[in-house]
Formats: structure tokens, C-alpha cells, sequence
């Protein structure tokens, strides 16, 4: 009868444990990098989605690309406002603190936008929003009119923030909210926020004002900080300016 | 009966993980809210429990006692991400509402009980079996309750309008608390109730008994 395996011995013990982890991260990794072409093609088709919901376009079973054709890309250089072509979209811009309301720390120079175009006139903006919420980072897009002012809605298409409370920015009677709002008062300086509580009728400068989310008063907290930062002079502000002066 | 059709057969009802073992309750809450997430997340959690028994049944004379849970997990967790990154490639828009609880299989205890219980004691096919029957029973329970709270909370079956809701133009009022998680806990409950009624077998003896206090003994 041969010796009886001693499945307990340091030996085997340290080959069952190397030789799993191997076999595992070889079937991990290769899954992983097998499959990253199909999901990345997934994750474009659908921040494209995400875009056509701001702007209003999309609707149920519509093809996303086929929607996708009425709207334009181009490439904004936050420092001058004015429209780029062929830069390098992967340089990098440290945000000063004391203008970090996003709480980023750092954004690329240049950054697309989408135009939304109607019957070949532009009808909306949409532009890139990002920044801290209560726990995550709220990635989402700002839909804008050609005034540069007035907002035409706000959707977030990733984040963290608590099931049940910070989610409810994703509701609809909450987005619908964000359709005419004014970003700026009489100045540059951006004045949109979300408050606590509701909005009181008739008061003075509701149009600014969009109704705080119970029990997610730091979520919202944290929308009016990026708001704020990517409406503001370090932000968007440069660019929409030039649609305010020309409106 | 045959040995392996009673492993894939009893976790059906007489052996549910969820109604009778009670585990898994939390994703059961959390994926039900309408059919579709909730078969992804069966097919999702019936294949690595198969797998996962199958894999470390094959093992099982080699894999050193003291490091054995460990060694249950990493196998477990390496199905989970490659069921997870199948499901992000040819399922997204449904993997994205099942968001965290395809990772969560990694620490389900039907999952990891099973390992433990079963596949470590029995040979490669029938742990296989034994992994297939605990995930279709756990499917069996989830399809239940997803159906009832889709139907009766949206008025629809996998997004086909079933009872024509109010906000269509039709006659039914959808009721929302079925959308909420206490919902699938109502569901989950009255299920128990229900198969313990129909398999009396089921029902477990009171660990305590009330008794009744006279007067008199008191004093």
C-alpha cells in the first residue's frame, strides 16, 4: 500500500495554494482583456444614451446611433472658451483649492461637448459634469440652451451615493426640475444650486433654485459644488459666456 | 430515486436554500424587483454554484484543511468575475441594475455552504448536481417572487405590459410598496407559510414553549 498522501503538509499546502492562485488569475485576466472590446463598446453606446436622454431625444427601442447622427461633437479649451481642434485631450489641468468646489482636483484642458442640433440650428448644449457627492463621484451630463443661461435638464449616469436617499437625483419629477432654470444671475458668477428643503413659491431668485433630496442633503450639496465648479470661471464659464454675450 | 436525481431534485422545494435553509435572503430582495435582472441573476448564481462544486470536488483530496475556506473562496470569486465581465459584455443594460449583487455571489451562503457541505465529501458529477439543484431552487424562489412584485408592482412581465396600469390608460393601479424590499420579505414570508402548510414535514418544533403561569404558583 503506498505512503498515504498528506494532504495537510506544508508542501502541498504551498502548491495548492500557488498553483490556484495562478490558474484562477490566468482565467481572470484573460476574460477580462478577451472581453474588454465588447464592454467598452457597450459603456460608449451608452454614455451616447445618457446624452440623448438629457437632450430630450431618446425614446424607448429607438437605435442609439441612429439618434446619435443629429448631434455634434467638438472640442472646447476651458482656458480660452473657444472651440479646438486637434490637441491633445489627454493634458491635464490641476484645479487651484480654493476653486475645487467639485472636489476633482485635477480635469483635462480639453473637453467635448455635444451639440444638439434642430432642424440645422443648434437647440442645446450638453456638457460634462463631474464631482464629489457624499461618498462617490457623480459622473453626468448638463444640458444647456444656445442662450448659455437657462438649464435644460441634468442627468447622472454613474455614481455611488445611498440606494433610497443620494439616488433619488436619478428620479424623474427631481430631473424634471432642471428643465429652465437659469444658471447665472446678473454676474459671471454661477448661482444654481440645490437648496434644503423645497423651493418656496415666488421667492427671490428660485429660478436658481432646485428642491433639496430628504435625507441627501451632502449628495446635493455635492451637485451644487460641481455645478458651480464647471459653470464657474475655471470651468465651462469661459465658453458659455460667449453664448450669453451673443444671445 | 436515483442518488443524483434526489441532489438535483430536493433543493427544489423539500431543501430550499431559501425557504427552508434561509439563506440568500438578501439578494432575493434585492434583484426581484422585476424578471428580467432576476434570471440573469439565477443563471448567474446556478452556473458558479455548479461550477464552484465542481471545481473543488475535483480538488478535494489535495486541498490542505486549514486553508480550505480560503481556497473555496478563490475559486468562487474567480467564477463570479468572469460571470460578472460576461455579463458586462452581453448583458449590460440588465448588469448594470444588478450592479453589486453579481459580485455579492462571492459571500452567498448557498454558494459557500454548499462547497463546505457537499463537494468536499462527494465526487465531481454529483457535486455538479448538487450545485445546479441548490441554484434552481434558489431560481425557483426568485422567479416567484419577481413575478409577483413585477406584475403587481409595474403591471408588467419582463417589461410586457400584463394588467394595462392607470398611467396607460387602463384599470389597474400599480402598487408601489411591491417595488420597495419590504415587499419581497411580505412575498418571501407567505411563500414559507405556504409550502410549510402543503409540506407539514417542514415545520420545526418551538424551541421554547409558552407556558402557562397560574396565580398560584407565583405566590
Amino acid at each position: 500500500m503506498p505512503k498515504e498522501f498528506d494532504r495537510d503538509s506544508i508542501s502541498n499546502t504551498l502548491i495548492v495554494a500557488i498553483g490556484l492562485s495562478l490558474v484562477c488569475s490566468v482565467i481572470v485576466s484573460g476574460a477580462a482583456i478577451a472581453l474588454k472590446p465588447i464592454q467598452q463598446s457597450n459603456e460608449e453606446l451608452f454614455r451616447k444614451q445618457i446624452i440623448l436622454e438629457v437632450a430630450g431625444l431618446m425614446e424607448p427601442g429607438a437605435d442609439v446611433r441612429t439618434l446619435f447622427e443629429s448631434i455634434e461633437e467638438r472640442v472646447v479649451d476651458l482656458e480660452s472658451g473657444n472651440y479646438a481642434e486637434d490637441v491633445d485631450t489627454a493634458e491635464m489641468v490641476a484645479i487651484p483649492d480654493e476653486l475645487d468646489l467639485a472636489g476633482i482636483g485635477e480635469r483635462a484642458r480639453y473637453i467635448p461637448v455635444y451639440h444638439v442640433m434642430k432642424n440645422g440650428e443648434l437647440d442645446q448644449l450638453i456638457l460634462p459634469v463631474y464631482g464629489k457627492g457624499l461618498w462617490s463621484t457623480l459622473y453626468g451630463y448638463l444640458s444647456v440652451a444656445p442662450d448659455g443661461n437657462a438649464t435644460r435638464g441634468l442627468q447622472f449616469y454613474a455614481h455611488g451615493e445611498t440606494p433610497g436617499l443620494g439616488d433619488q437625483m436619478d428620479k424623474e419629477d427631481w430631473r424634471a426640475q432642471w428643465d429652465s432654470k437659469e444658471l447665472y444671475g446678473d454676474g459671471d458668477q454661477p448661482q444654481v444650486r440645490v437648496i434644503k428643503g423645497l423651493v418656496p413659491d415666488g421667492i427671490d431668485g428660485g429660478e436658481h433654485m432646485i428642491d433639496g433630496m430628504s435625507g441627501a442633503t451632502l449628495t446635493g450639496n455635492g451637485i451644487t459644488g460641481l455645478l458651480q465648479y464647471w459653470t464657474g470661471a475655471h470651468g465651462f464659464g469661459p465658453y458659455l459666456n460667449n453664448f450669453r454675450e451673443n444671445s | 430515486m436515483s442518488e443524483s436525481r434526489k441532489v438535483l431534485i430536493d433543493p427544489l422545494v423539500d431543501n430550499n436554500p431559501i425557504t427552508l435553509q434561509m439563506l440568500g435572503i438578501c439578494s432575493a430582495l434585492a434583484v426581484t424587483t422585476s424578471l428580467l435582472p432576476a434570471l440573469l441573476m439565477c443563471l448567474a448564481l446556478t452556473s458558479v454554484a455548479a461550477l464552484a462544486g465542481a471545481a473543488i470536488s475535483a480538488l478535494r483530496h489535495r486541498i490542505p484543511n486549514n486553508i480550505r475556506i480560503i481556497v473555496h473562496m478563490t475559486i468562487i470569486a474567480s467564477l463570479v468575475i468572469l460571470v460578472d465581465q460576461l455579463l458586462k459584455a452581453f448583458a449590460f443594460e440588465t448588469s448594470k441594475q444588478l450592479s453589486v449583487f453579481v459580485g455579492l455571489i462571492i459571500t452567498n451562503c448557498i454558494v459557500l455552504g454548499r462547497a463546505e457541505a457537499f463537494a468536499m465529501k462527494n465526487g465531481v458529477a454529483l457535486s455538479f448536481i448538487d450545485g445546479l439543484g441548490n441554484g434552481l431552487g434558489y431560481s425557483v424562489i426568485l422567479i416567484a417572487v419577481a413575478s409577483l412584485r413585477e406584475l403587481f408592482g409595474a403591471g408588467t412581465l419582463l417589461g410586457y405590459p400584463i394588467l394595462e396600469t392607470v398611467a396607460n390608460g387602463g384599470w389597474y393601479e400599480p402598487n408601489g410598496l411591491m417595488l420597495l424590499p419590504p415587499s419581497a420579505f411580505f412575498i418571501i414570508g407567505l411563500l414559507i407559510w405556504g409550502i410549510r402548510t402543503w409540506r407539514k414535514q417542514q415545520v420545526e418544533k418551538p424551541e421554547y414553549q409558552i407556558h402557562a403561569v397560574h396565580r398560584t404558583e407565583v405566590f
